[in-house]
């Protein structure tokens, strides 16, 4: 058995998961990682997909974020996240309605740098809705 | 002197009054738990997001983006007033929105312009009789049941919004801190540009772990600053929320005793007059038969 490690989520309502995990996958924004016992200090934002948790014991976990931050350091992985909730009970439909305001929000952006970024966090939800549906 | 009738008319007014007191206080009491358990349960979030801002803060070199370092100026300030929506409260409204206009009285008088953002029902009620032409925009949570990162989000990108537009160089927001029941801070706390205080620190830890940033350290500070805005803003309507209840709580207890002191009195002279007419009456038998 690998090593294990710190594992805490935090939305902004409350402290979602403290737990000894020996595993978690990170959907950062420059590509998902896997954070692991005495992983280098890392801190990456992150993009809206599912982050995979597989406890010291016990079956895999997956969780659905909104973005945020993670922090990896001496003392474990901190996720802030802006939402956060178990990916089987996601609501689709809340999902749904923010693809389509991202898609409102590219349709309104002026400037090509503010569409490209409008752009940017739609195809991340779509990702998401797509690793969610699949 | 009032009548008999009267008085008991009186006596069952406030002990009508005193049930609602009462019953607002049992309220407000169990509101005010749920209350601080949010705001107990939203802390390790703001910790660790301060943590992570002072560590990062200490690794970005040159100047931060502009809702951290300013826009170089002081000349307009915007107070973002935090109230409840409903009175009877005691004094818990009326102590924020003091604050509030100590600081602008306090600002002016340093040739500066301020302006105001009303959040909740009371504030703009207070305010807009003579501070409606300073009053930018205004906010109410009424139909809100429990304050959440959706409320402090919306209203976190109201703020910016307005910084971008340019409309002021400083924000800062009033609210109260809950203590305890009894006692609750007004406090003005700046949150545009971000108050680093803690940065010092940090800057000896950051040294201390070799960290990657990824995307670049300013690229994330992009994208923290506006989230630790919305943190602060969630932390003062948390706070808010439990004060509210605290002294409400603290407001319907004093009333409920003062309606209890009330009915004890017009109960002594209830009995009193009472007396007097059952005493009135045999006197009057009395000195009837006497004079036969």
């Amino acid at each position: 058995m690998a090593d294990s490690f710190q594992f805490e989520l935090v939305s902004p309502e409350k402290l979602l998961m403290s737990e000894t995990v020996t595993a978690v996958s990170v959907p950062g924004s420059e590509g998902f990682f896997t954070v692991m016992a005495k992983h280098a200090p890392v801190m990456t934002t992150i993009k809206p997909g599912i982050v995979l948790v597989t406890p010291e014991s016990g079956a895999e976990q997956r969780i659905f974020v909104r973005g945020g931050f993670a922090d990896v350091n001496e003392n474990g992985l901190t996720l802030l996240a802006e939402h956060a909730e178990p990916a089987d009970e996601v609501d689709m439909a809340a999902l749904d309605q923010s693809i389509k305001d991202a898609e409102e929000d590219v349709a309104d952006a002026e400037g090509v740098e503010a569409k490209a970024k409008a752009q940017h966090a739609l195809d991340q939800l779509r990702e998401a809705r797509a690793g969610l549906a699949g | 002197m009032a009548s008999l009738k009267d008085l008991r008319n009186r006596i069952a007014s406030v002990k009508s009054t005193q049930k609602i007191t009462k019953a607002m206080q049992m309220v407000a009491a169990a509101k005010l738990r749920r209350a601080e358990e949010a705001a107990a349960a939203a802390r390790p979030y703001a910790d660790r997001m301060a943590a992570v801002l002072a560590n990062i803060a200490g690794a970005v070199e040159g100047d931060g983006p502009p809702l951290m370092v300013g826009t170089g100026k002081d000349e307009t300030h915007l107070l973002v007033v935090f109230t409840a929506e409903r009175g009877l409260a005691g004094g818990f409204n009326a102590s924020i929105v003091k604050l509030a206009r100590q600081r602008q009285r306090q600002l002016e008088a340093e040739g500066k312009t301020v302006k105001f953002l009303a959040v909740g029902k009371k504030a703009w009620d207070m305010m807009r009789r003579d501070l409606s032409g300073k009053i930018v925009d205004r906010v109410d949570f009424r139909d809100v049941k429990q304050i959440g990162f959706t409320e402090a989000d919306m209203l976190g990108e109201r703020v910016m919004e307005l910084f971008a537009k340019g409309e002021f160089d400083v924000c800062s927001i009033v609210y109260s801190e809950f203590q305890n029941v009894i006692t609750q801070v007004p406090t003005a706390q700046q949150i545009i540009p971000a108050d680093l205080s803690g940065a010092g620190e940090a800057e000896e830890k950051g040294a201390a772990s070799v960290y990657e940033y990824e995307p670049e350290p300013a690229a994330i500070l992009d994208a923290l600053i506006p989230r630790n805005i919305k943190v602060q803003i969630l932390h003062a309507m948390l706070e808010n929320a439990a004060s509210e209840q605290g002294a409400r709580m603290s407001a319907m207890d004093n009333a409920t005793r003062n309606a209890g002191d009330m009915i004890d009195k017009l109960s002594i002279s209830y009995n009193r007059q009472r007396q007097a007419q059952i005493t009135t009456e045999l006197v009057e038998i009395i000195s009837g038969a006497e004079a036969l």
